[in-house]
């Protein structure tokens, strides 16, 4: 090991005062600031949503419980899910890329800092606007008031007729501007990527990392614009008197379905793209092996691109649709699992025969890896469209889709913050408290979404604030309830990791994983400028070859 | 640290990437294409869907001339980004300036169209589902246009007080990618709203 | 080094609580499996889909079926594969300092694990594909009953067009025998928004939405009672709206429709309930046949003694609840679109025994 060879000094920052500090912040254009304010600001809604997901849960929690009303009820899981998926996956995902991008294809910044400024600010105005329709809802009518809509807003319930104030409003411009925001920096993550790779880093040679994010800003472009195209029709109605959803008028509440499912199905591949982005980078380091079947894992990723952009209206099979449809839909959806099975044996296949350490990243790999994998499979139960006719709209749906949110993209969310935290701060996240927030989490997780899936198939619809005693709902929800008290729990554990770690965490090092891609080259954290002299790479793990001089992987490229 | 350089083995020969602006540009285009395509989806799905007129047919009149002034900016565009690559500025400001009055010219017919709709036919955007979808994709073309004028103008402006040579010739191209795209695009509203949709 | 082996210790104790974590999970399929298969909540009264009791819903239960040991057979596989590599190759004290063998990939293998699932994905598109043309393209025989049931916020409306029946939120249906099929066939239409009809035991759902009309059928193979409720988000009370699915025999089916079709009760006792409701804004919503009431925006009241509960199921139909529910819905069912009446005790009771008389 020679990371004594390669010792980097600690650039020292003199400390400023704390304004200046502020000020510094809030006009930085540094990409690792950016990615900073990003992950801050996601980790914030986070624990809002949160909140509101506790809220639901105490709701839930027995029949004919009333501790919210049914208004604030309805508001609470459309904030809740709206939140969750806007501003906190997406931009902590951001957030990640934009950390880790430049770095890793040993580039000083994005290629455009000032754009990447603008974008983040974009996005976080627009997580405050939808916030701010609490207080500003109604107008100057009344009371605040969220949107309560469901995070689909299906027309016609956000037609003036069913949704009067302003409360739809706010969700539509809020998701909006920060559509936007998301535009631009997939056009920021594409050409930084595409044009500012060191020299030696051919496609073929990017870390998997950032392959795995080309393709997602690359889908970013073609599925948050339908969106935005849906969102702005929906204003021509509400503000110019429009029909494109009025039924009354000829127009049809079903193209809404069709618009926003051709943005909502390609969106959650957007999640969990780059969170096999973090797999492919952390699973290899801890299993103390390259990854297996480079070639074939981004082969697998394009291809999900692509037929996940033809699988929408899975999540339409009620509405109606002719049996053709629904089955082209059917076999569309499941030739998905094909890809995402492939990427699923390649990580097996890069810890088979590895030497595998269980430090916290890994543990949370490992999750990711089983519950990701039943949460597929319970997918493909719904993709066969006569069993989502009886799952769909269900707890089982709810269930399915925190199985790959919260099983699958927190759990990787979770790996990337013990593994990156050292690189972002110089200290690394106590391992000790890492066992307990996992082993907290997991349990946590199971209590409540694996059950979960239990009511969904004794007929509990999903978006009800109450239910009827006698039909064996009751148990379930009450343990479904303490689980995410218990996920709440662990989530102050990390927090509280975080904060700890941060003033008396170990001293990292440039390199503590002993790994392989260019961040661990330069200092923890890096300077402003990322590297010195910009790096020249001849393969794909520039480290290893710099560590094993005499069995470089350049030799097999 | 300039020790890490060394440390890789290897080193490439020739080492040359795409233009950023280009790139960034190329990336728009498709992002703003996927916008076109619902736009000009919701279109398709609702021509003759209106339950009161006035319909497509009745009222529509094909606008030949300004699809011409419109396509050949096009042309114009080309040709002054290729002579300020040869660095003749004059020529340059000259063919700009004509792309620009194109455009306005452009932009006046789809006014005028607009103006005729509302005063002699009584359609708005709220009349009905033909006047919700033809104002808001032909509304969304002409605020491309408009976008792409300002552009131009800009330039146009630095141009006149010489401040545009050769070294700006990549970011002009970048603009001129932008305008031809919105040309394209009229040819597909064009033909969905003027040739299909009646 | 020392390092190396403490982490390897804490690893050993990770495994042990894993192993546990994985022992307590697996013991919980069989109990969710349990779970289904029994009904705790006695005679229908928990909607479970997998104890179907009409062609529709048999079918799409034996697809979930075959699809859930495909599915299983899946994890059963990829999971072992998981677990196994996890404990195999894990890091042991020996070893610590040494890379194991760089391997970057294989294409036979690769090539096996790209076909096998493509060829299981060919299998279950087939099956799935049959049933859906088995449910959705079903033939409608001439001894069908023909319903058209309309969403509106919070509940249900039902017309028997063949039969002349308007009737709300509880919906009767005659068992099919398969001699002589006599299965029912909605028509689904919405008057506002979204909605979504769903009686798991009968068939899966499908959804009311305006301008857009949708069909379904179900043929019950038993009498009873079947339980289910809105399954689309439809605004405020969504959690509400309920349904009931009364399947009865053929001959207690006759006599209801014979009920149904005769006009409102004209009861002279309760003449005075009577002026109150139609002298109120009552008669603007609710139609009551054979009277000036043909309100359409409520449900229709002509028989409303006939049905077990009132506002979609959300409270029994008693006397005191009718009271209730006049005076203000809001406790009953808050956000409904039913105004509280504003009523005096007396014209309160007189319109409640007026009510009553509608059998
Ligand atoms: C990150 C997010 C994410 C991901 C990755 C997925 C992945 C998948 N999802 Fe999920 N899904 C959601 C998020 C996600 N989903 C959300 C948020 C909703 C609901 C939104 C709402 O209603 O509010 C939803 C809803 C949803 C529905 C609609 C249900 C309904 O409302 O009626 C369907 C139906 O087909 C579906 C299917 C699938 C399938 C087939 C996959 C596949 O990609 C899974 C592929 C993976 C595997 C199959 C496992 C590994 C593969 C192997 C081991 C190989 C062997 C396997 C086979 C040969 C089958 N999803
Ligand atoms: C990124 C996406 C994401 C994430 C992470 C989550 C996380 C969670 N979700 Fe969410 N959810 C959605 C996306 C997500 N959800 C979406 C899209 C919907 C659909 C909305 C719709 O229907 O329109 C939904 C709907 C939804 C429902 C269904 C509501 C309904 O249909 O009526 C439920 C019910 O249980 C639920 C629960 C939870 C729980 C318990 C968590 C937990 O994992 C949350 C754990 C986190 C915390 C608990 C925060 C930690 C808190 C602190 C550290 C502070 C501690 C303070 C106190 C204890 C006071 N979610
Ligand atoms: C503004 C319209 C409106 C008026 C006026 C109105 N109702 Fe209603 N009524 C409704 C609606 C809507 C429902 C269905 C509510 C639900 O289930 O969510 C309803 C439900 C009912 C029900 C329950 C019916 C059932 O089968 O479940 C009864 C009984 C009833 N109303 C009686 C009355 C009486 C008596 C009056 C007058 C004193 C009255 N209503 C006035 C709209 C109205
Ligand atoms: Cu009607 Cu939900
Ligand atoms: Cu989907």
């Amino acid at each position: 090991m020679s990371s004594d060879a390669m010792a980097i000094r600690n650039v020292e920052v003199e400390s400023l005062p704390l304004v200046e500090t502020l000020h510094g912040w809030l006009t930085t254009v540094d990409h690792k600031r950016l990615g900073i304010l990003y992950i801050a600001y996601a980790l914030l809604f986070l624990v809002i949503a949160g909140i509101e997901a506790l809220i639901i849960r105490i709701q839930l929690m027995h029949s004919h419980n009333d501790f919210v009303s049914p208004q604030v009820f309805n508001r609470m899981f459309t904030m809740h899910g709206t939140t969750m998926i806007f501003f906190v996956a997406m931009p902590i995902l951001f957030g990640f890329a934009n950390y880790l991008v430049p770095l890793m294809i040993g580039a000083r910044d994005m290629a455009f800092p000032r754009l990447n400024a603008f974008s983040f600010w974009l996005s976080a105005f627009g997580g405050f606007l939808l916030y701010f329709s609490f207080l500003g809802g109604s107008g100057l009518y009344g009371a605040g008031n969220a949107p309560d809509v469901g995070w689909w807003s299906y027309a016609p319930l956000t037609a003036r007729a069913f949704s009067p104030g302003h409360s739809s409003d706010y969700w539509t411009l809020s998701l909006l501007v920060s559509g936007f925001g998301s535009i631009g920096t997939a056009i920021n993550i594409l050409a930084t990527i595409l044009c500012l790779r060191c020299p030696g880093m051919k496609l073929n040679r990017m870390p998997l990392l950032v392959w795995l994010n080309l393709v997602m800003a690359g889908m970013v472009l073609i599925a948050i614009t339908p969106l935005s195209a849906a969102q702005i029709m929906l204003l021509i109605d509400r503000y110019l008197g429009g029909h494109f959803f009025d039924a009354q008028a000829g127009g049809s509440a079903v193209l809404w379905m069709h618009f926003f499912w051709i943005f909502g199905h390609p969106e959650v591949y957007v999640l969990i793209i780059p969170c096999f982005a973090f797999m492919s980078e952390i699973i290899p380091v801890f299993s103390r092996k390259p990854i297996f079947g480079y070639p074939v894992m981004v082969a697998a990723t394009v291809c999900i691109g692509f037929v996940s952009l033809s699988v929408w209206a899975h999540h339409m099979f009620t509405v109606g649709m002719n049996s053709y449809a629904n089955s082209f839909f059917t076999i569309t959806t499941m030739a998905v699992g094909v890809p995402t099975g492939i990427k699923i044996f390649n990580w097996i296949g890069t810890m088979w025969g590895g030497r595998i350490q269980f430090k916290t990243p890994m543990l949370f790999s490992i999750g990711f890896l089983f519950q990701f994998l039943i949460a597929g499979l319970t997918g493909i139960m719904m993709a066969a469209a006569p069993f989502d006719w009886q799952l769909s709209l269900s707890y089982f749906v709810v269930a399915h889709f925190h199985y790959v949110i919260v099983g699958g993209i927190l759990f990787a969310l979770f790996a990337a913050f013990y593994y990156w935290y050292p690189k972002m701060t110089g200290r690394m996240l106590s391992e000790r408290l890492g066992k307990w927030h996992f082993w907290l989490f997991l349990i946590g997780f199971h209590l409540t979404f694996t059950v979960m899936h239990i009511p969904g198939l004794l007929g509990m619809p999903r978006r009800i604030y109450t239910y009827e005693p006698g039909r064996g709902w009751d148990t379930l929800n009450l343990i479904i309830t303490i689980g995410a008290f218990i996920q709440a729990v662990a989530i102050l554990v990390f927090v509280a990791n975080l904060v700890i770690s941060y003033f008396k965490g170990d001293k990292a090092g440039n390199d503590p994983w002993d790994a392989w891609t260019l961040e661990w080259s330069t200092s923890s954290p890096p300077p402003a400028y990322n590297f010195a002299t910009v790096p020249v790479v001849a393969s794909r793990r520039p480290l290893w070859d710099q560590k094993h001089p005499e069995d470089p992987d350049s030799r097999y490229d | 640290m300039s020790a890490i350089t060394t440390l890789f083995p290897g080193t490439p020969g020739a080492w040359s990437l795409p233009h950023r602006g280009k790139v960034a540009m190329a990336s728009l285009i498709i992002a703003e294409s996927a916008i076109f395509t619902i736009f000009v989806v919701a279109y398709l799905i609702y021509v003759g869907k209106s339950l009161t007129g006035p319909t497509p047919r009745e009222v529509l009149e094909t606008p030949i001339f300004f699809t011409i002034c419109l396509l050949s900016s096009s042309l114009t565009i080309h040709f002054a980004g290729k002579f300020l690559e040869r660095d003749k500025r004059g020529a340059f400001l000259a063919l700009w300036s004509f792309t620009i009055v194109l455009g306005a010219l452009f932009l006046f017919g789809t006014g005028r169209e607009w103006h005729r709709l509302i005063y002699e036919h009584g359609l708005t955007i709220s009349t009905n589902l033909f006047g919700t979808t033809y104002y808001s994709l032909v509304g969304l073309h002409a605020f491309h246009v408009t976008a792409g004028m300002v552009m131009l103008c800009i330039v146009l402006i630095f141009g006149l007080a010489g401040r545009v040579g050769v070294e700006q010739s990549a970011r002009v191209e970048v603009l001129s990618m932008y305008w031809h795209f919105v040309d394209v695009v009229w040819v597909v509203v064009f033909t969905v709203v003027y040739v299909l949709g009646r | 080094m020392k390092q190396m082996t403490e982490t390897t210790q804490k690893a050993h104790w990770g495994m042990v609580l894993g192993r546990a974590a994985i022992v307590v999970l697996l013991a919980g399929i069989p109990f969710a499996a349990g779970l289904c298969a029994t009904n705790p909540g006695g005679d229908n009264a928990v909607p479970n889909i997998f104890q179907p009791q009409s062609t529709p819903a048999d079918s799409i239960k034996q697809l979930s079926d075959f699809v859930l040991a495909i599915t299983g057979m899946i994890f059963v596989v990829v999971f072992s594969l998981l677990i196994y590599a996890v404990i195999k190759f894990r890091q042991r004290a020996g070893t610590a300092d040494r890379e194991p063998a760089q391997v970057y990939g294989s294409t036979q293998i690769e090539l096996a694990w790209t076909i096998i699932p493509i060829l299981i994905v060919v299998v279950l598109f087939l099956a799935t594909a049959r049933v859906i043309h088995a449910v959705q393209d079903a033939p409608k025989p001439a001894t069908a009953i023909e319903i058209t049931a309309i969403g509106h916020q919070y509940w249900w409306e039902f017309r028997y067009p063949g039969l002349g029946i308007v009737t709300a939120n509880e919906l009767h249906i005659p068992v099919s025998d398969p001699a002589l099929p006599t299965p029912t066939f909605l028509k689904l239409l919405s008057a506002d928004t979204d909605h979504s009809f769903w009686i798991p035991q009968l068939a899966g759902k499908t959804d009311l939405i305006p301008n857009h009309p949708n069909s379904m059928w179900m043929d019950p193979h038993r009498t009873g009672i079947f339980l289910g409720q809105c399954a689309q988000y439809c605004g405020t009370q969504h959690a509400k709206m309920l349904l009931r699915v009364s399947v009865d025999s053929p001959k207690d089916f006759g006599a209801w429709v014979r009920a149904q079709q005769k006009p409102a009760i004209q009861d002279e006792k309760v003449i005075a309930g009577r002026r109150v409701f139609e002298t109120t804004a009552c008669i603007n919503c609710h139609a009551v046949g054979g009277s000036a009431a043909n309100g359409r925006f409520g449900p229709d009241l002509t028989h409303l003694m006939s049905r077990e509960t009132i506002a979609s199921g959300a409270a029994e139909n008693t006397k005191e609840n009718l009271r209730l529910w006049i005076q203000k819905p809001d406790a009953i069912k808050p956000g409904s679109l039913m105004p509280a009446m504003q009523l005096n005790d007396e014209d309160l009771d007189a319109l409640v025994n007026y009510l009553e008389t509608l059998q």
